[in-house]
């Protein structure tokens, strides 16, 4: 915790120096010594922070520029940009530390009771040895939304396949009104009677996604007692006219085409021939409508977009606790070891249960333990940045912007110091509470 | 900046190229046994000896960039055999090495920069040289749009000697052919096609949504040819307000492609995820996954290097859809270096005059990667379809203006997710909200040319 020096008392003074000699050379001395150190303060610390701040209330270019008065402080809360990294810092602190934590904990506690214990803490505390860039890196490949190329996605489709499998023609869709949505399959609005023909005309399908064996398509001649028809892909160069078949226009076969009867049942199923076309035979009389089954258009799991802009903060919190858990585990497994064992052990004879243990016993002991892990992550979330801008393709960079991100952005990439300034005051006064926080428990622990 | 960002690219693609092209060169060289001295073929022979003196001239260009100036530079050794000019390359780093020069007192005579604003900086801090002796044979050879972009205050300063172009639309022949459609000359038919384009199973559009330049450079095309320079220039300027109804209608048309996401590869969040260059990529892949590419010229050699395809065979460029009918159906947006001058002196006069002319324009232009507003030189000198398809419509376009980015602060113009390039980001993923969408642009563009004072 760096930033504790910054607050940190100053050293105590050494004695004025009184007549003697001897007084004022030490006191040379001990000045001689520190200098190195306030300079350096002053040159990494006390500068940059007086300047960032005088430069917050100025323009955008020059080493001061014009003053601007509050105008960078009102554009943090009225450019949508920076409302977005607000609000996103804002989940990222009320989520991160709470489950870092409980997670720390969880696993800290269980595996005090497996052999394994080394090996699980290994694992766990690995994602802390790799740096976040290289985490957001990995995890972005996991992330993408391509089932092939995702891991998480993979895993989707994995089972979401074991559900349902995709369709012959999962892009094509109706080529005219006449054929109208219903279930996930397609329904010819006009009803038929024995003796009628059914067109289902399909478009939006690449000429590589035509099913093997298609041939021209032929509009059946009308059988009595029979309903007929065809289902084709209604397209040609130029796009031909739909709802009529036409020369160069194939046929689909192998579609599960239906037969409804007026009450909505599904009276009679078949498939089509390589010409497209299909023969409901002896129909009973009455009135039908004629469709093609749902399974024929049952889309292939295309995977969830994590890296989209609706997700991208939720994926990105997941990855962050991924790496910080293990951190959280250890420093609550060094203050579980150094707990006395005997309470826990008194607690147990007088008849606690593990659970009332855990709660009543173990987590209040733990608590000092506890409050610095969250306090940390208070500080780190504040602070994010790298992962951010590793993980989050561009295109979402927007929905997921967090303030640390918003303010590198503004002030080295926009080139507009003062609001870049103002970010970082912003921030600086976020942390600033915690510190203080931090500060007053060291002063309590010693 | 988008210019350095594309300029990067296609440099870093250009080194490849150059690679090949040196054993070409080094090849035909070992051929002649060097050192032939044939006179020009192009151009008057008759030399000029009483100019004499040495030009130091810094530049951008490098490799086969390089070697196409300094042929360039021959070429003027023949008419002026008394002149000297050296040719050394500053790379990218140019804007960079002009500063400190300038501040260290000794710039070169002469300089190429690729940003206008960088001219204009330069001028108002007192160190160009107006190129008065020059205006005639500029006026000779460009027209006065391109001659204009020259100019700082009214006042002619540079020569936009080469030139590139961004008012293009590239497109999968194969598609096309599949959907039995032609490639669009308008933006409606463009449009229109690509109901046909998805009717045929391909989606029609594969954009780069990513990279909010990509947008914003789609929608300074629209802006441009549907309203003309001077509205362009003032919007860029912010003279013209974001909420205005010109804007509107430019952000209209825009949404009838970032509205139409069925027709968009990966839908509107696949785009959103798709940087500059995978979207080419995408256009031209094998089995092809969109039919149209709307970017600048810059796209062919990403074309070349990541994918199968060949030119005009499966893939080829027409000049961005024209909007409106009339005067700015032919604009162009364009990039490009733009030649300056230091000092004065009848060497530097005379090596000016010789850039301004066709004959310079056309020594470069018969080598490739190079385009000019010249009206003079002939279109058949362009050594493929494909750069005559590109370079050819400068010369005769209406009207030309720069990509706006680089005359807006960097805070509005020129930030991933924010400012302009995050807002048509989101303009992507909310198509139909533009008056919202317009409200933002105005606060953050206000804002940014405020503080910039």
């Amino acid at each position: 915790m760096s930033g504790a020096s910054i607050t940190a008392e100053p050293p105590p003074q050494a004695a004025p120096p009184e007549a003697g000699g001897e007084d004022r050379s030490r006191y040379r001395a001990g000045a001689l010594f520190l200098l190195p150190a306030f300079i350096l303060l002053g040159v990494w610390l006390v500068y940059p922070t007086v300047y960032t701040i005088v430069r917050s209330f100025f323009g955008q270019h020059g080493y001061l520029g014009t003053w601007v008065g509050l105008d960078n402080y009102r554009a943090l809360f009225t450019t949508s940009a920076l409302t977005t990294a607000i609000k996103n810092s804002a989940i990222w602190v009320a989520v991160v530390p709470a489950f870092v934590t409980a997670f720390g904990l969880l696993f800290a506690v269980l595996t005090e009771r497996i052999s394994w214990a080394v090996g699980f803490k290994t694992v766990i505390f690995l994602p802390m040895a790799i740096s976040a860039f290289a985490t957001g890196v990995t995890w972005h490949l996991m992330y993408t939304q391509n089932p092939d190329l995702g891991a998480v996605n993979a895993l989707g489709r994995t089972v979401a396949d074991s559900f349902s499998t995709p369709g012959v023609l999962s892009n094509a869709s109706p080529s005219t009104t006449a054929l109208q949505p219903k279930g996930g399959g397609l329904l010819l609005k006009t009803p038929l009677q024995p003796g009628g023909v059914a067109l289902l005309g399909l478009t939006g399908i690449a000429p590589l996604d035509v099913p093997q064996g298609a041939q021209q398509a032929v509009k059946p001649a009308p059988k009595p007692g029979d309903i007929v028809g065809t289902v084709w892909r209604d397209f040609k160069p130029g796009g031909g006219k739909p709802g009529v078949v036409e020369q160069g226009e194939l046929g689909l076969p192998g579609v599960t085409v239906e037969l409804r009867d007026s009450s909505g049942k599904v009276a009679q199923s078949t498939k089509t021939d390589p010409n497209g076309t299909f023969d409901f035979t002896d129909v009973a009389a009455g009135t039908y409508n004629a469709g093609i089954g749902a399974s024929t258009f049952a889309k292939p799991f295309g995977g969830y977009s994590w890296l989209g802009p609706k997700l991208i903060t939720p994926a990105l919190l997941i990855a962050y606790i991924w790496i910080w858990a293990g951190f959280s585990m250890v420093v609550i497994a060094a203050g579980l070891a150094a707990m006395p064992r005997e309470v826990l052990e008194a607690a147990r004879t007088d008849g606690a249960t593990e659970l009332q243990v855990f709660r009543r016993v173990t987590v209040p002991l733990l608590a000092p333990v506890l409050s610095v892990v969250f306090i940390t992550m208070i500080i780190n979330v504040l602070k994010v940045f790298d992962i951010v801008i590793a993980m989050a393709p561009e295109g979402s960079q927007r929905s997921a912007n967090v303030i640390a991100l918003a303010m590198w952005r503004t002030a080295f990439s926009g080139f507009d110091f003062g609001t870049g300034s103002a970010i970082a005051v912003f921030l600086f006064l976020l942390v600033l509470p915690v510190l203080a926080l931090n500060v007053r428990r060291f002063r309590t622990e010693t | 900046m988008t210019r350095n960002e594309r300029a990067r690219r296609a440099r870093a693609a250009r080194l490849a190229a150059a690679a090949a092209v040196l054993v070409v060169v080094l090849a035909v060289a070992a051929g002649c046994g060097g050192g032939s001295k044939k006179a020009g073929s192009t151009g008057s022979t008759t030399a000029n000896k009483s100019v004499s003196g040495s030009v130091k001239f810094w530049g951008i260009w490098a490799a086969t960039e390089q070697k196409a100036f300094q042929k360039v530079i021959a070429g003027f050794h023949k008419q002026y055999p008394n002149v000297n000019v050296t040719y050394s390359s500053k790379g990218n780093d140019i804007p960079t090495v002009l500063s400190t020069s300038i501040a260290g007192g000794n710039p070169p005579d002469m300089a190429d920069i690729a940003q206008p604003g960088l001219m204009k900086q330069f001028v108002q801090q007192g160190h160009l040289k107006p190129i008065a002796y020059a205006d005639s044979t500029i006026s000779d050879n460009f027209s006065p749009a391109w001659k204009d972009l020259g100019k700082v205050n009214g006042k002619l300063y540079g020569l936009l000697f080469k030139a590139s172009n961004k008012s293009t639309l590239w497109y999968n022949v194969n598609v096309l052919k599949q959907a039995g459609v032609q490639a669009p000359k308008t933006w409606s038919q463009m449009v229109s096609d690509a109901k046909t384009i998805k009717a045929s199973g391909t989606p029609a559009y594969s954009l780069c949504g990513a990279n909010g330049w990509t947008l914003t450079d789609i929608f300074e095309n629209i802006y441009l040819r549907m309203w003309g320079q001077n509205k362009y220039d003032s919007l860029s300027a912010h003279q013209i307000k974001w909420t205005d109804s010109t804007v509107t209608k430019a952000l209209q048309d825009m949404a009838q492609v970032l509205g139409d996401t069925g027709n968009i590869y990966g839908g509107t969040s696949g785009a959103l995820q798709t940087d500059y260059p995978t979207c080419v990529d995408y256009a031209f892949a094998t089995p092809p996954k969109a039919a149209f590419n709307l970017q600048g010229d810059f796209v062919s050699l990403e074309i070349l290097q990541a994918t199968k395809s060949k030119p005009v065979k499966d893939f080829n460029v027409v000049p961005f859809p024209t909007i409106t009918s009339g005067p700015n159906s032919t604009a162009v947006e364009t990039g490009g270096d733009l030649i300056v001058t230091f000092r004065d002196s009848p060497a530097i006069e005379a090596f000016m005059k010789y850039l301004a002319s066709a004959q310079a324009a056309q020594i470069w232009a018969k080598l490739g990667g190079f385009g000019t507003g010249n009206k003079n030189v002939s279109a058949s000198v362009y050594p493929d379809a494909i750069t005559k398809a590109t370079e050819a419509p400068l010369a005769g376009a209406s009207s030309v203006a720069f990509d706006m980015s680089d005359e807006q602060p960097a805070s509005f113009g020129a930030t991933t997710g924010q400012g302009e390039w995050g807002i048509f980001q989101t303009f992507l993923q909310h198509p139909t909200d533009i008056s919202s969408i317009q409200q933002q642009l105005e606060s953050s563009a206000a804002k940014a040319y405020k503080s910039g004072k």
